[in-house]
């Protein structure tokens, strides 16, 4: 005992760090769980006073912190107990999917598992403080084990965030183009909201697509809702105005307001090739002129109450 | 394989099968231009509807043959470039310059029927 105590003060005799053989560390993590379990309700209620304190997970009632910290030290315990954290990725899923519509951030969630750890530490610190060789090598058992749990819950609340990110901007880019058919053979294109490259392209496929199954002879593109036009989108426009020329379409742009032509004609985009007029209304009235269609106002509306 | 040329009245019907080999391209327009002579056809439509690829030498052929077919007195009209045809194209920046498109073959006979109307009926 007495020589396990200095073993990091370089003292003459080289006492070995003390080997860590998986049958030790597997037997230290064994009466490290039986610690944690022994003193269950005792370490949890810690953990949810410094949780609070800390005011982390403020979006929850102080009854939801402690039955999901109550489940999380359960799973802790099993994850050190078992060594594997697939369970832990599947219950850190879970909660991520529960907690992330109520606000909770990535720092509140890394910060209560950093917490846990700290508090899970210091009660070794004090069971151990007679022996410091052996607080040393349970320290070696359970930290590795701590970080991979740690690391195991960051990285699947933040893989659930990106998967809810990827199916928003999914379920967005369905909603935000529509291809609309107002008259036969007229499609009208509505582009609400930034276009970025990839929005652009979808745009494109959509169009090309409702061209063929409409057989449509003119498209009316609204970009009234555009609040920013640069070279890459009128670069975009151009090249849609092409492909859908080559599907024997006829492509008019609406709704360039006055401070995107500016930027336009400042930027130099050449826009020569595209038929353009000033709002939705010129364009279904100039489609309608090609497509030979006439509008007639019969009467004063007095079909309207 | 040759690709079939139809005779329609005063227009030429070239019907695309399968994906051509440019040797095959080349024989197309050299069929069409003597067939254009040979029938005085007023105007040609090339269907391409099976194509799922347009390389830079195919866009470049097409445009030659509409260019050499203008010099034998017809008009061309591709029809049924796919919308994932198109998109590449002009991704690629492959253009067909001048010539006519149309989306299928109806529409390609109303539009050659417009532009030769627009010359003038032809005496017999």
């Amino acid at each position: 005992m007495e020589e396990r105590k200095t073993p990091r003060l370089g003292k003459s005799s080289p006492t070995p760090v003390p080997e860590v053989s998986p049958e030790s560390t597997a037997a230290l993590l064994r009466e490290l769980v039986a610690h944690l379990r022994e003193n269950r309700t005792q370490l949890r209620e810690e953990w949810v006073r410094r949780i609070t304190e800390s005011k982390l997970l403020t979006a929850m009632t102080r009854e939801e912190i402690f039955a999901e910290a109550t489940s999380v030290y359960d799973n802790y315990v099993a994850v050190l107990e078992s060594g594997s954290v697939e369970a832990l990725q599947a219950y850190a899923r879970d909660l991520s999917e529960r907690i992330i519509p109520r606000g909770v951030e990535t720092h509140e969630v890394v910060g209560i598992v950093l917490l846990l750890r700290d508090v899970l530490a210091r009660s070794l610190f004090k069971k151990y403080q007679s022996d410091f060789g052996l607080l040393n090598r349970v320290l070696d058992a359970y930290e590795p084990a701590a970080n991979r749990i740690a690391n195991t819950v960051a990285v699947s609340f933040v893989q659930e965030r990106e998967r809810i990110i990827r199916q928003q901007q999914e379920a967005i880019r369905e909603l935000s183009t529509p291809v609309l058919q107002v008259r036969e053979r007229l499609l009208i294109l509505p582009i609400i909201g930034v276009i970025d490259p990839q929005r652009a392209r979808q745009v494109t496929e959509q169009l090309l697509r409702g061209i063929r199954a409409n057989r449509a002879k003119v498209v009316v593109i609204d970009i009234t809702g555009v609040p920013a036009v640069d070279s890459t989108v009128a670069n975009h426009l151009v090249q849609t105005v092409d492909a859908s020329r080559l599907m024997g379409a006829t492509v008019i742009v609406t709704g360039l307001s006055s401070e995107i032509a500016q930027t336009l004609v400042t930027i130099g985009v050449d826009l020569s090739k595209m038929k353009t007029v000033g709002d939705l209304q010129g364009g279904i009235e100039e489609a309608e002129r090609l497509l030979g269609y006439k509008v007639i106002l019969e009467q004063t509306a007095e079909k309207l109450p | 394989m040759r690709v079939p040329i139809l005779k329609q009245g005063d227009y030429l019907i070239a019907s695309i099968q399968s994906a051509l080999s440019d040797q095959e391209l080349m024989q197309l327009r050299d069929d069409l231009a003597e067939q254009a002579g040979r029938f005085r056809s007023r105007g040609i439509i090339i269907d391409v509807t099976v194509l799922d690829v347009m390389d830079s030498f195919a866009c470049r052929t097409l445009r030659s043959i509409a260019h050499i077919l203008r010099l034998r007195g017809a008009q061309t009209a591709i029809v049924g470039i796919q919308p994932e045809v198109a998109f590449a194209m002009v991704q690629l920046g492959l253009a067909l310059g001048e010539v006519q498109t149309a989306l299928d073959l109806e529409e390609g006979l109303a539009l050659l029927n417009k532009r030769t109307q627009r010359e003038g009926p032809r005496e017999e």
